[in-house]
């Protein structure tokens, strides 16, 4: 569903991220990307949606070379994926639910609809009952699980997790893994980048390392 | 339809959030507004109504050809034919000096004056009006050499004077509402920008997860549309008050003049087209500067 092949980036300034980085990653597939960091992996991730666009080489995202989308494609792009980033981005002016809500709008949502899909979504990362909070008020561990809600509550054929567990403790990161995994289970494309090898190899899925750039053992 | 409908109902909610929260700050903003666009709108609207008037006192040129005391009939005969052949002319009105003299005599302290003179001082008179201003002025000269003709008045100039003024008066309206309105333009741009400031982590957020641009220019679109009715509203509210204080000095010299003069205020008409210009000037403020920022910032 997702191809890189002979992907490189290569940054103004010349800070080389990627060197011909080439993965395939199947239709309802787990990849947990791993290695050091500086390694690549959020350059990696950022090439799906078209945050950047490759130097060299070609990202297909279900047969369409979305390095090449124009820029009124790309939103369209972005609603078919979940994105959860390592800084969460959220956003708090607004509650827990409207957090959520925000993709909903996008797209028109009635209000009624709208409401019945985020509460299924906070069901389904465990914050049901938090729904008027601020995020402020939730814990690290929460905050990220707030952001997984909100990249699937628009039910994207694909889940990209930019290192959803740094900053947490062991407990709060593999609560947040096992909720990856949940909805890799039900059918979602998933690549999950992390630091944390260890944690990524208990889950017995995919797992690729990146190094300076380069996938190992490519 | 229905999720066009959604978005643009959620983006109209969202900019009446916005100025109800900042409720200071969008007064202050429609007032800048309002006060630019008085300017203008005042001046339009005095002069429609002087225009008003001058066309009350004098649509067509007029001429008048005084006759010499002791002009003969048949002068004033061959006059009279000449005058009415005359392709130039749209009217003759012949005005005899006892015609004259009692009509001199009507107005208020001309009859001592008159008395006082003993015999008529009036000469017989022609009140020509004519087909146009141009035609009128080769004709006045013409007249002035013809047998029995004392004096030749063309009462055109001045009509024609006031309007060159009301010409140069329009002129220097329209320059003056380019002006503000691009001054409006500005205001609004720089209001938006700040409101796109303070949003901005939502805007990025939004553009990361898939809203596109039209998406987030419509609640911005509102703003300035918003902004810029309060500003037209607050204009026509400030016209209206400033002709309710000029008309009670005005109304004092119209009577004066035996006149019930008075400033008009817009028409329906004219209000909702100062509105609607109000309401595009913010829109295409707001337009700039949304998209001004989303061409600056990456996707």
């Amino acid at each position: 569903m997702i191809s890189f092949s002979g992907v490189s980036k290569r940054y103004p300034g010349g800070l080389q991220a990627l060197r011909e980085v080439s993965l395939e990653i199947g239709d309802g597939e787990l990849v947990f990307v791993t290695g050091h960091s500086g390694a690549g992996k959020s350059s990696l991730l950022k090439l799906v949606p078209v945050i950047e666009r490759p130097s060299a080489g070609t990202v297909l995202v279900n047969g369409q070379n979305v390095g090449a989308l124009g820029r009124a494609a790309i939103p369209h792009l972005r609603r078919n994926l979940g994105l959860v980033f390592q800084d969460q981005k959220l956003l708090y002016d607004r509650t827990v639910f409207d957090n959520v809500a925000l993709p909903l709008a996008f797209t028109g949502q009635p209000p009624r609809e709208a409401a019945r899909r985020v509460r299924a979504a906070l069901d389904k990362v465990g914050l049901l009952g938090r729904e008027q909070a601020n995020p402020v008020q939730l814990s690290g561990g929460e905050q990220q699980r707030l952001a997984i809600a909100r990249a699937v509550v628009n039910r994207p054929a694909a889940l990209l997790a930019d290192e959803p567990t740094a900053n947490l403790d062991a407990e709060a990161a593999a609560r947040v893994l096992e909720i990856l995994v949940a909805f890799n289970q039900v059918g979602v494309t998933t690549i999950v980048a992390t630091h944390d090898e260890a944690l990524a190899r208990r889950f017995g899925r995919r797992v690729v390392r990146l190094s300076h750039g380069a996938l190992e053992g490519a | 339809m229905k999720a066009w409908l959604t978005q643009h109902r959620q983006a109209l909610a969202a900019a009446l959030a916005k100025l109800a929260r900042q409720k200071s700050a969008s007064l202050l903003n429609a007032l800048v507004i309002g006060v630019a666009l008085a300017l203008p709108a005042g001046g339009y609207l005095l002069l429609a109504n002087l225009q008003g008037l001058a066309r009350g006192i004098a649509l067509e040129p007029q001429m008048s050809v005084y006759l010499r005391t002791d002009a003969g009939n048949a002068d004033v005969a061959a006059l009279d034919a000449r005058l009415m052949a005359d392709a130039r002319v749209a009217s003759v009105r012949f005005v005899p000096r006892d015609q004259a003299l009692s009509e001199l005599k009507e107005l208020e302290g001309a009859a001592d004056l008159i008395a006082a003179l003993g015999q008529n001082p009036l000469p017989d008179a022609y009140v020509v009006r004519g087909r146009d201003a141009g035609a009128l002025d080769a004709l006045a000269a013409e007249a002035r050499g013809w047998p029995g003709v004392a004096q030749v008045q063309l009462d055109a100039a001045w009509s024609r004077r006031l309007g060159a003024l009301a010409g140069i008066a329009r002129i220097a309206l329209v320059l003056l509402a380019a002006l503000l309105a691009a001054a409006m333009i500005a205001v609004t741009f720089n209001t938006i920008r700040l409101q796109i400031l303070v949003q901005r982590e939502e805007i990025d957020v939004s553009r990361l997860l898939g809203a596109t641009d039209a998406f987030i220019r419509r609640p911005f679109f509102y703003l300035g549309a918003l902004q810029g009715a309060t500003g037209g509203a607050i204009a026509l509210a400030i016209v209206k008050a400033s002709v309710i204080a000029l008309n009670r000095g005005v109304a004092e010299l119209a009577a004066t003049y035996g006149s019930g003069f008075q400033l008009a205020f817009f028409g329906l008409a004219d209000s909702a087209s100062a509105l609607a210009f109000s309401v595009c000037l913010g829109w295409v403020g707001a337009y700039l500067s949304v998209s001004i920022y989303l061409h600056e910032m990456p996707q």
